[in-house]
């Protein structure tokens, strides 16, 4: 099958005074109909840009400064700001992680559905408001018919990221980058987002990156998941493979801190030290100085996407060339 | 900023070493702690919002005002050096809670004490204001877009005046970025040259500089991978070890709650439905709705369960449901429930918990109350699946 979306080897720089900083380097994935593809990662490591680079929204000076994104098989990467506006909304819905800047204070929620879905849909104001008390109600607003005409602030923080989700969606988009699209949710609302997901998934074919940092939601949601660490895919693969036995041990050392839900302990597992800054990203391996398995190889060269059996990782471990190989421990999680 | 909690102080007195507060009360502490004034005292707290439509089109309808009620009438206490944990539906009133408990709104009803001293009078003095910070739920809405980062992280420092020295302040607030995991280059930048975890972060930084000794958090890791995430909890774990730091948690990640809590409050539609230690919680929660939120945790071991989200409708805080408020999706619900709202009294079998339910208080829950741990596998009672 075609995917609906193809990023390939997609690079993007940030010029500055202090020179060009490198925030995605060489990221290449593709998601198919109906796929939901997860991504995960350190906090900072590149997942909003890469979205934001997808739906033509990246914040100057920020640029794409190689590689290729297509929609359907078509590059959309290089496309005009008006061309890319209508694509966005009609064939690419976005749910950004920050709520506040999709809604617009000035307009009751309400207004801001009706107005989305006449611009994209063949809709009259009466049907049009029918539907969007409807969405409001998919995406779990109590007394949704009474609150349609509410403005964002009167929303709680949850409600206001269903809102979100709801404008998303609303246009019946073939792909959709939502970025922490549940944070802000319970977990029973949560439950009922997903389940609203993977249902478009299913029936109506929509691809879906999905970035959230809710393991449990990748469990239950994503069909493959992408780790990320410094602007770079550390590690790709179907999700139980990436959660329950990853390969990259940077994605081993994630995994690990997840906290535990059935018993307390006194100090979490973590990953030492930090992620570095793009100005000084270390040469070989973006993880080397944190990594507990780095060997010279790391320091020098850097890893491409390798084979391990169940995954493909960024890890010179998996290299059979390499002169140490991943121990027992790495290769069976 | 209106939410700026750390306000500018004229002639604030020079800082007091603040680091020799009691110990972390170990284990969890009753409701009443034995005489000690806690940190923070609410005593029936409310809070209810106007949202009514514009006088004309209300007049046109012909409709009254609409109250909303996010919260109504909550209590509790969190003796020093302890952690209390809020937990509950989206929109059950955990930051209307939060803003009142640190003096951002002004409660409808009830008061807060601070250290045992009125919220109001507390707030007037500068010193009291620097032993409270808030981290919000919004990392965005929550930082100044045009201040640099060092800028924004020592604005609590120089307000409270606790340093005039310069490069005691910039020492200062390098330690606090490579605390939650920043570099102190990264000073030099705004806000929006952060991601989101990272401006999360930067506002962890900045609740912390003033040394506060109560620290309310919203959401304060939602935004952090699962690494970063442990650092800062453990960050806390060790500042609340070392120096007694009390914390106000609000989180709806329930195993990042029980990691870091001493007791939880569960909240439905602006009251707390139970109140208990966090082990006896998840052990034995006891309340209908604790116990069907519980089942609505997500599976991380794709055994393949459904989840079960809280069946029934979430009802409106602007016309609440008679009596018990969870009534209409409580599966133990009876005639009683819907007249007669249940009071908040210690639980028959686990009385270290408070609960408000009338089956607990009659022992009907019985074959309903299982701890989790001897419970079958597969949907429970408590919860009925949302057809979606
Ligand atoms: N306007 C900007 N100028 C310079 N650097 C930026 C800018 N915006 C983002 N960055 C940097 O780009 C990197 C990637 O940011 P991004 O928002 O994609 O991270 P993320 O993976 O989504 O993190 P999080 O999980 O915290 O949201 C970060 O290191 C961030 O500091
Ligand atoms: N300024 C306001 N004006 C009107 N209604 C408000 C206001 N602030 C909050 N509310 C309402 O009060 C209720 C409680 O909101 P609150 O933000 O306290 O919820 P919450 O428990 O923090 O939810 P979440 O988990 O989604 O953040 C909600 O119904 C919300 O719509
Ligand atoms: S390439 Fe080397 S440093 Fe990088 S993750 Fe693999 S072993 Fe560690
Ligand atoms: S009081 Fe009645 S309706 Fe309310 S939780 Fe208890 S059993 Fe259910
Ligand atoms: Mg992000
Ligand atoms: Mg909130």
């Amino acid at each position: 099958m075609a995917p609906i979306l193809d990023v390939r080897d997609l690079r993007v720089e940030f010029p500055t005074r202090r020179g060009t900083l490198t925030a995605l380097d060489g990221v290449s994935f593709a998601i198919e109909p109906g796929e939901v593809l997860g991504v995960v990662g350190e906090s900072g490591a590149g997942k909003s840009m890469t979205g934001a680079a997808i739906i033509g929204l990246l914040e100057p000076p920020g640029r794409i400064a190689g590689g290729q994104i297509l929609l359907n098989g078509r590059r959309i990467d290089n496309l005009p700001h008006e061309q890319m506006r209508r694509i966005r909304g009609r064939e690419i819905g976005a749910i950004f992680q920050d709520p506040l800047t999709t809604l617009n204070p000035l307009y009751t929620v309400g207004d801001q559905l009706i107005e989305t879905m006449q611009t994209h849909l063949d809709l009259s104001g009466g049907e049009a408001r029918q539907r969007a008390i409807g969405w409001l109600e998919m995406v779990g607003i109590p007394a949704a018919a009474q609150r349609v005409d509410s403005y964002p602030h009167e929303f709680s923080g949850g409600m206001r990221q269903r809102v979100v989700i709801a404008l998303a969606l609303c246009a019946e988009p073939k792909l959709v980058v939502a970025d922490e699209p549940t944070t802000a949710l319970d977990v029973s609302i949560q439950a009922q987002i997903i389940a609203l997901l993977k249902r478009l998934a299913r029936e109506k074919g929509t691809a879906m990156m999905l970035v959230t940092h809710d393991m449990g939601v990748i469990a239950e949601t994503a069909d493959r998941v992408a780790v990320m660490y410094a602007g770079r895919i550390a590690e790709i693969g179907p999700v139980r493979e990436v959660v329950k036995d990853p390969r990259h041990p940077y994605s081993t050392g994630l995994m690990a801190s997840i906290p535990p839900l059935d018993r307390r302990v006194e100090h979490l597992a973590q990953i030492d030290g930090a992620m570095p800054r793009l100005s000084a990203i270390p040469p070989g391996c973006a993880f080397n100085p944190r990594c507990p398995h780095v060997f010279d190889r790391c320091r020098v060269e850097r890893p491409e996407l390798l084979e391990t059996g169940a995954t493909r990782a960024a890890c010179w471990l998996y290299d059979p060339a390499s002169e140490k190989q991943a121990p027992e421990a790495l290769r069976h999680g | 900023m209106a939410d700026d909690i750390a306000m500018r102080a004229s002639g604030a007195p020079p800082p007091h070493a603040s680091d020799a507060s009691p110990p972390r009360a170990s284990g969890a502490s009753p409701p009443r702690a034995s005489g000690a004034t806690p940190m923070l005292a609410a005593e029936e707290l409310a809070k209810y919002f106007d949202v009514s439509r514009p006088l004309l089109q209300r007049l046109l309808a012909r409709e009254g005002r609409r109250i909303l009620r996010a919260v109504d009438g909550v209590s509790f206490e969190i003796p020093k050096g302890t952690t209390l944990s809020l937990v509950g539906e989206s929109g059950c009133g955990k930051s209307t809670v939060a803003r009142l408990v640190v003096g951002l709104y002004q409660p409808t009803r009830g008061r807060v004490l601070f250290d045992g001293q009125d919220l109001e009078k507390a707030r007037a003095a500068s010193e009291q204001r620097r032993r409270m910070q808030m981290i919000f739920q919004d990392p965005y809405a929550s930082l100044n877009p045009r201040w640099r980062v060092r800028d924004i992280v020592a604005e609590p420092i120089r307000a409270f005046g606790l340093t005039r020295d310069n490069a005691a302040q910039r020492e200062r607030v390098a330690q606090l970025l490579a605390q939650v995991g920043l570099s102190p280059l990264d000073g030099e930048k705004y806000p929006h040259e952060f991601s989101g975890g990272q401006r999360q972060r930067i506002s962890i930084a900045r609740a912390l500089s003033s040394n506060p000794e109560f620290l309310v958090c919203d959401e304060p890791t939602s935004a952090l991978d699962v690494s970063v995430q442990a650092q800062i909890l453990n960050l806390m774990k060790d500042l609340q070890r070392r120096l007694g730091l009390t914390y106000l948690f609000i989180s709806h990640n329930l195993a990042v709650v029980r990691q870091i809590s001493d007791r939880i409050g569960v909240m439905y539609l602006g009251r707390l439905v139970e109140l208990a230690p966090a082990e006896t919680l998840f052990n034995a929660p006891r309340h209908p709705y604790t116990r069907a939120l519980m089942e609505a945790i997500p599976d991380l071991d794709m055994t393949g369960r459904q989840r079960v989200p809280v069946g029934g409708e979430v009802p409106s805080p602007i016309s609440p449901p008679s009596g018990c408020p969870f009534h209409p999706r409580c599966p133990l619900a009876n005639h009683r429930c819907k007249a007669e709202r249940p009071a908040l009294i210690p639980a028959r079998g686990t009385p270290e918990t408070v609960v408000a339910c009338h089956a607990v208080e009659e022992g009907r829950d019985g074959a309903a109350f299982t701890p989790m741990d001897q419970r079958p596998p597969g949907p429970r009672i408590g919860t009925t699946a949302t057809a979606l």
